[in-house]
């Protein structure tokens, strides 16, 4: 470990933007293990480590930056897995700019320590290795059932498991991974590295049961009659919005749910070798700038629209996607349409879109999320021809449970209300944590969630055995 | 893995499956629906509940063959599988506890309608069912319908048995003669259900009809199924599929239905093709 610091990180080698978009190959290929030793040895190993601060798990993100300057992968693997369960998710999707790298003390002079990256590298090297063999754990007589299975329900799910818990996963899709499977886009998280966190689980004595939908197939009571002693609920925030303006309903408009899943879940990028189809016309306008947003426009290129538009109300300081897949997104000739607002839609005589009528935004008085408020311009609007619109605006919990199981008390928005210590619901037995309490928000803020309730159920049950 | 139990021949395009899916039967109710994926390169569809078996642990699916998927499912023997089956979905059929309903089922729709009937014959409400098809070899569950109907009439376009015409001149038949009916349910091709919510708006008869907009998830979660009514939009797997006849907006829903014409005409040459060579 060298005293001196070194401010400059260690490039990732990528993917040539060029080639990138004509496929669905990951973009960032991750360190070698030349670079890997390099990078770590760039942390000056603080004595309070500002990072762990930064970081929603608390990896011990010092000591395991030491084992891997030091070349010891498997004890730093150890080590990130004492606190995170998905760390090939998280070292690939984690905002570490906002979590983590920010924090870290070599970002106030340089680039902050890679700490994602690093992480990553662990976790795709066990990918490598093969899994562990799973610890000989007690069985405990007491059953939990996990509705969803995204980062949330995976997390609750793995710890559980691990103290001898009986666990099933109850999933409404035909594949796990919430999220992580039929959202995010293989060229940022491949599925490969979810249905290998999946399979773990598996190892481990988790059932998963697929085509289930809770407060369907099943309600909540039918779990308890069923004797489950607990109930994490994980369901997410799947729920699209739109905007309500006219022509919505045109062919050729699809909810970013909807675009991405054809494409990630179903595969419709592989019609009609794959049965899904998708429509994707020369020209798409994706609404919104968050994540999704992104996502959306860089699979529409990959899977053949020749111009990619983001449009967004607000202005580039407020967009809410990462910042470098915002980068990867230009990178690829994503055209950016910032303080843009759509108004209505035109269609042709067959109930296909042809173009949208924009207005032109300007940010005036601060609202209530802080940022400051788009405000239309009057007599700017303006016509852009294209074929499809993907609406990201944003999603809203999936109320499929709490509609049928009225006594877990929900917010306004539809988030269930839980208490933050335990993830304990207003009825017994019954936990809840993830996007389906706090509202769309990130991988690693879900995954914390599920390790609460997997404590606060611990506890439960431990009260219930006596 | 869901294990088809038993497959029945109704025509020579519509096939009865009775699936193996405990998980399905266990809540399903009238009107309900599943959505299907065949295979692992599968899309998912969505098809109708039309009869379940709570102790046993079954669900009976009508399928007609309109395009690849559909064709590919009817192919399936007894003792083969369908790798994913979700369901109950989409809230169950709302029906009234008393008085006097005429269904009409066109087409496939006659089995979902055959769920819908039999719960309102063991609730005690007058049942007068109107079923139809293009001609008398397309005519399905006769029978069965039969069975839950106090009254039964079957219309055949061509007149090859049964009222010559649609089951919507029959309805409007039996109402100049006198017939009372508090509600109406329609189950079928789009056509249909738009042709019973123009025939009983005049009439002033309240009618469900079980709207079949493309779907994804079947849980609320992309936005596919959106439907117009009443001039809001809705999700037709969770709001739906059963809406007030009168305020859908048909035009768009069937515009809708075509978005991947073109997709569904290229998959079916090209299955052809393959069919072709092998
Ligand atoms: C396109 C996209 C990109 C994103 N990019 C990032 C990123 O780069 N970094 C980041 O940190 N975050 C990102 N996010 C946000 C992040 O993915 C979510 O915050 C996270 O997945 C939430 O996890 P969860 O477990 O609460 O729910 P989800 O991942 O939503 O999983 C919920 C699961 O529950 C299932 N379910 C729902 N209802 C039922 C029911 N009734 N019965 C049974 N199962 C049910 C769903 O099918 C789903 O599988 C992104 C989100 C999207 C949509
Ligand atoms: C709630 C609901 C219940 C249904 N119940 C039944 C039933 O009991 N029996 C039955 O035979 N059919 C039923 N359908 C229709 C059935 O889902 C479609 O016939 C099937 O999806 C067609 O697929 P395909 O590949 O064979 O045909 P395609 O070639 O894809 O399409 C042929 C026609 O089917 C329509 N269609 C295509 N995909 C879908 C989709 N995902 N959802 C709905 N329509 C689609 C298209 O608009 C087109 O007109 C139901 C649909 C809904 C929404
Ligand atoms: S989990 Fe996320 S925030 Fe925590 S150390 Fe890893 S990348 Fe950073
Ligand atoms: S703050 Fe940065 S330099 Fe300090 S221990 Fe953490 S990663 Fe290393
Ligand atoms: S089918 Fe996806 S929301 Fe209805």
């Amino acid at each position: 470990m060298s005293d001196k610091i070194n401010p400059t990180r260690v490039p990732m080698s990528e993917q040539d933007a060029k080639e990138r978009i004509s496929d669905f190959r990951e973009v960032a290929l991750g360190y070698t293990v030349e670079e890997v030793r390099r990078e770590a040895e760039r942390c000056i190993q603080c004595k309070k480590p500002k990072c762990e601060d930064g970081c929603p798990v608390k990896v011990p993100i010092r000591d395991f930056v030491m084992a891997v300057a030091e070349g010891d992968d498997e004890k730093a693997l150890e080590l990130v897995k004492s606190t995170n369960s998905l760390p090939a998710v998280c070292g690939r999707v984690c905002p570490q700019e906002e979590q983590c790298e920010a924090k870290c003390v070599i970002s106030k002079k340089g680039d902050g320590i890679s700490i994602g990256r690093l992480e990553r590298f662990v976790a795709d090297w066990e990918m490598q290795r093969g899994p562990a063999k799973p610890n000989v754990v007690e069985k405990k007589n007491q059953k939990v059932a996990i509705v969803g299975s995204g980062p949330a329900g995976l997390t609750c799910a793995g710890d559980l498991a691990r103290l001898g818990y009986d666990v099933t996963v109850f999933e409404a899709l035909h594949a796990p991974g919430g999220v992580l499977i039929y959202g995010i886009p293989e060229f940022r998280l491949p599925n490969r590295v979810v249905h290998y966190e999946v399979e773990n689980l598996r190892r481990n004595g988790v059932r998963i049961e697929t085509n289930a939908v809770i407060g369907k197939s099943l309600t909540v009571d039918d779990l308890f009659e069923d004797g489950f002693d607990a109930i994490f609920v994980g369901t997410g925030a799947g729920l699209p919005r739109f905007m309500g303006i006219p022509g919505e309903n045109l062919n050729g408009v699809y909810s970013a749910n909807e675009f991405l899943t054809r494409v990630n879940l179903m595969r419709a990028d592989c019609f009609p070798e794959n049965h899904t189809p998708v429509n994707v016309g020369k020209r798409v306008a994706v609404v919104g700038a968050g994540n999704t947003a992104m996502d959306s426009a860089r699979t529409a290129l990959r899977a053949g629209a020749e111009e990619a538009h983001i449009i967004y109300r607000r202005s580039e300081t407020e967009m809410t996607a990462r910042v470098e897949e915002y980068h990867h997104a230009i990178e690829e000739g994503v055209i950016f349409n910032w303080l843009t607002n759509p108004v209505r839609l035109f269609g042709n005589d067959d109930g296909w879109l042809t173009a949208m009528e924009c207005i032109r935004m300007e940010l005036g008085e601060p609202d209530d999320s802080g940022r400051r408020r788009p405000v239309p311009i009057e007599g700017s609007e303006f016509k852009i021809d294209v074929e499809n619109m993907i609406l990201a605006l944003g999603t809203s919990p999936n109320p499929l449970v709490p509609q049928t199981a009225t006594d877990i008390d929900t917010r306004s928005w539809g988030g269930i209300v839980v208490d933050e210590e335990t993830g304990a619901t207003s009825r017994e037995g019954v936990f809840a944590g993830g996007d389906i309490v706090t509202g769309a928000a990130t991988v690693i803020l879900a995954m914390g969630a599920g390790k609460t309730a997997a404590s606060g159920i611990d506890e439960y049950l431990k009260s219930k055995r006596g | 893995m869901y294990e088809i139990l038993r497959k029945e021949d109704l025509t020579d395009i519509t096939k009865l499956f009775e699936v193996n899916a405990p998980l399905v039967a266990r809540n399903a109710e009238p009107g309900q629906f599943v959505i299907v994926r065949i295979d692992e390169k599968g899309e998912r569809i969505p098809l109708t509940i039309a009869d379940y078996d709570k102790e046993k642990g079954t669900v009976t699916i009508v399928v007609q063959e309109v395009g690849f998927t559909s064709a590919m499912l009817n192919s399936l023997r007894e003792g083969q599988s369908i790798v994913d089956f979700a369901g109950p979905l989409g809230r169950p059929a709302p029906l009234p506890k008393e008085g006097s309903v005429v269904l009409l089922g066109g087409g496939f729709g006659v089995a979902p309608i055959y769920p819908v009937a039999k719960e309102l014959r063991n609730r005690g409400v007058k049942v007068t069912s109107i079923i139809g098809a293009r001609r008398e070899n397309l005519v399905i569950m006769e029978k069965e319908m039969q069975s839950v109907s106090d009254k039964l009439y079957v219309c055949t376009d061509d007149g090859s048995t049964g009222f010559k015409g649609f089951v919507t001149q029959k309805l409007e038949e039996l109402v100049a003669g006198g017939e009372k009916f508090d509600e109406a349910i329609a189950i079928g091709p789009m056509p249909m259900m738009r042709a019973t919510a123009k025939t009983t708006k005049p009439m002033e008869l309240k009618t469900w009809v079980s709207v079949d907009p493309i779907m994804v998830d079947g849980t609320g979660m992309c936005g596919a199924c959106r439907v117009t009514v009443a001039g809001e939009v809705k999700f037709g797997c969770v709001d739906g599929p059963f809406f007030d006849a009168h305020d859908v907006d048909f035009e768009e829903a069937h515009r809708r239905n075509l978005m991947y014409r073109r997709e569904e005409e290229h998959i079916m040459t090209v299955c052809r093709r393959g069919g072709d060579s092998a």
